[in-house]
């Protein structure tokens, strides 16, 4: 942590302090991703306590209306939220970013078939939307997945499309149209090498957005199934146990520092991309 | 003018629509370029010099109209199926661009584009023998420790050092025709007489047709085998380049001689053209310089001049070659 602390001239520009702390806690929970079965002392599932308990030296964060150990269960839950937004921000990128690039890039009619079905999916507020198809598909986690999927990938075919037309319109693109490369040799060599930038930025912040939409999907029982020990489904344990704040603070906390980690590193990402800010 | 001209480009027709109305930026320029010969087309900004050579290469805008005629080594390339198109440009007709740092990739080092532009024309050469390729291309085009330079990024390059390295991309394959769009332009007065000095070798050694398209006609004196002279979207002079020089047929050549500076007067203030060239789809009626022609009469206003010719030497203008010469 002694990084945050030297003076300004000491570190390089663009490693901010808002950025090693969202490393820190992204870092953290990336271990907790990987290691929950170690790093808690007991399992999510087993019945360890009496239920309800205040945070104590034996359960730090107490534990729930079942007796579990709220703690382990919110450390255990890392493992269900954090691959679950990479893989939906994946195909996110993938799906979107691949049809805003051949919109931008044909152009024409389809262009206009793309982003019509952009404009349509994005005129539904996501969360209805994510609801809607969740709903529809039932319950359970892979579910929300591919419901959250369908609301995300519009937001990077436009924000792909945006680049591919700003960047092809650059002489160097031209002129390798003049050496005679093809379409495909352009937009694959000359055109998309230039417009990651952007994505990659909001793709970083979307990490934490996904995470707080599996939440709230969960939350309202369209996501993760009991026993899961996910973060949505806890925090809506914690709501019907109002005088028992602990049971909802764990995953809470960890919702909040998750969110705002991956927005720090996008900041932090943006400034470290952008010339201006160097 | 020989037999079969490399490039011949006749009555080539450039407009822009909108709403169903054209403009037309291009009005008919016809002209050729023989094998190993250089033509210098010089014109202002806007005058359509750059918009017809590249709609000749079927590079055109977007939504743009090419109509007329472009002879390639016997072949038709209007209306050519884009895949034939792309076979030439590249290989047998090549480009170089105005800015060199926009006209690399930036995200590529030097070598990988200049390999790349090998490899796209003669895509069973190993990367290995387009690597010793493109090391022979610098050095072809005087650019010092090839071997370090292929493995950086343009934007390590200074600005004559990305325009030698445009040039040795265009002359990778051999070409037969080279346009040049400006090719010193964005850069420094003293980098630009060794560009055209690399570019006049190059030239002669790999016996390259070249069309050099500039705004500077002084650029041409020394360079050019013969000069058209555009305003408005069509050639109004056509003439070697010493003839161009010593007897201007049309009032703006004369008007453009006349603006080259000359160091060996004392002059307070420099010689320029009054006006402005007219704007897209603006045209006046008659002659097309009229408005800003100081030896413009009463035809000029109402029919627009054709070609005249004498020996080799053609002006657009009702007045040219005529015995009472106004000089500008």
């Amino acid at each position: 942590m002694s990084v945050l602390f030297l003076s300004r001239s000491a570190r390089p520009r663009w490693l901010t302090p808002p950025l090693i702390v969202g490393a820190v806690l992204i870092l953290f929970w990336l271990v907790a991703t990987v290691a929950a079965p170690w790093m808690s002392a007991h399992a999510p599932l087993d019945m360890v306590g009496r239920r309800l308990q205040p945070p104590s030296w034996d359960h730090l964060l107490g534990t729930d209306a079942l007796g579990r150990d709220v703690l382990s269960r919110t450390l255990h839950g890392a493992r269900h939220s954090i691959p679950i937004a990479v893989t939906v921000v994946a195909f996110a990128v993938a799906i979107g970013a691949s049809l805003g690039a051949v919109a931008g890039f044909v152009g024409g009619f389809v262009d206009t078939v793309i982003m019509r079905m952009v404009d349509v999916t994005l005129s539904f507020p996501p969360m209805l939307l994510a609801m809607a198809v969740a709903a529809s598909l039932g319950p359970g986690l892979e579910n929300a997945a591919i419901a959250m999927v369908i609301v995300w990938w519009p937001v990077y075919a436009r924000l792909m499309r945006a680049q591919v037309l700003e960047v092809r319109e650059r002489e160097h693109v031209e002129a390798a149209i003049a050496s005679g490369a093809t379409q495909g040799r352009v937009l694959g060599k000359h055109v998309l090498p230039l417009c990651w930038t952007p994505v990659l930025i909001s793709a970083t912040m979307d990490l934490g957005q996904v995470i707080l939409l599996a939440a709230s999907l969960s939350f309202i029982g369209l996501g993760a199934t009991p026993p899961t020990p996910e973060w949505g489904s806890m925090i809506s344990d914690g709501a019907s146990q109002f005088y028992s704040w602990w049971v909802a603070l764990g995953p809470g906390l960890a919702i909040l520092t998750i969110v705002l980690g991956f927005n720090f590193i996008g900041d932090g990402l943006h400034d470290y991309f952008d010339p201006r800010s160097r | 003018m020989s037999a079969s001209p490399l490039f011949e480009v006749r009555d080539l027709r450039v407009a822009f629509g909108r709403n169903g109305t054209y403009a037309e930026a291009v009005r008919g320029i016809s002209l050729h370029v023989d094998p190993g010969e250089v033509l210098g087309i010089v014109g202002e900004s806007g005058s359509g010099k750059s918009v017809g050579m590249l709609a000749a290469l079927g590079l055109q805008p977007e939504g743009a109209r090419v109509t007329g005629s472009v002879r390639f080594d016997g072949r038709e390339l209007v209306g050519l199926p884009r895949r034939e198109l792309r076979k030439l440009r590249g290989s047998r007709i090549a480009m170089i661009f105005q800015d060199p740092l926009s006209s690399l990739n930036p995200v590529m080092t030097v070598g990988e584009q200049i390999i790349e532009a090998v490899r796209l024309h003669n895509p069973d050469m190993s990367r290995h023998a387009a690597a010793d390729r493109a090391r022979d291309l610098l050095a072809l085009v005087a650019i010092p420790q090839p071997d370090r330079r292929l493995a950086q990024y343009p934007h390590e390059f200074s600005g004559g050092m990305r325009q030698r390295v445009m040039i040795a991309m265009a002359v990778a394959n051999d070409p037969d025709l080279l346009i040049a769009d400006e090719p010193t332009t964005a850069l420094d007065v003293t980098v630009q007489a060794q560009i055209m000095e690399v570019l006049a070798e190059l030239q002669a050694r790999l016996k390259l047709g070249l069309i050099l398209i500039t705004h500077d006609l002084g650029v041409l004196a020394g360079h050019a085998d013969r000069v058209a002279v555009v305003y408005a979207g069509q050639v109004v002079e056509q003439a070697g380049v010493d003839d161009l020089f010593a007897r201007p047929g049309h009032p703006y050549t004369r008007g453009l001689i006349a603006s080259i500076p000359d160091m060996t007067v004392q002059n307070d203030r420099l010689f320029s053209i009054d006006g402005t060239p007219p704007a897209l789809g603006q045209l006046p009626a008659g002659c097309a310089f009229h408005p800003r022609c100081i030896a413009a009469g009463e035809i000029c206003r109402r029919e627009a001049p054709s070609m005249r010719e004498e020996g080799g030497h053609a002006a657009a203008c009702h007045f040219a070659f005529a015995p009472s010469e106004t000089i500008a």
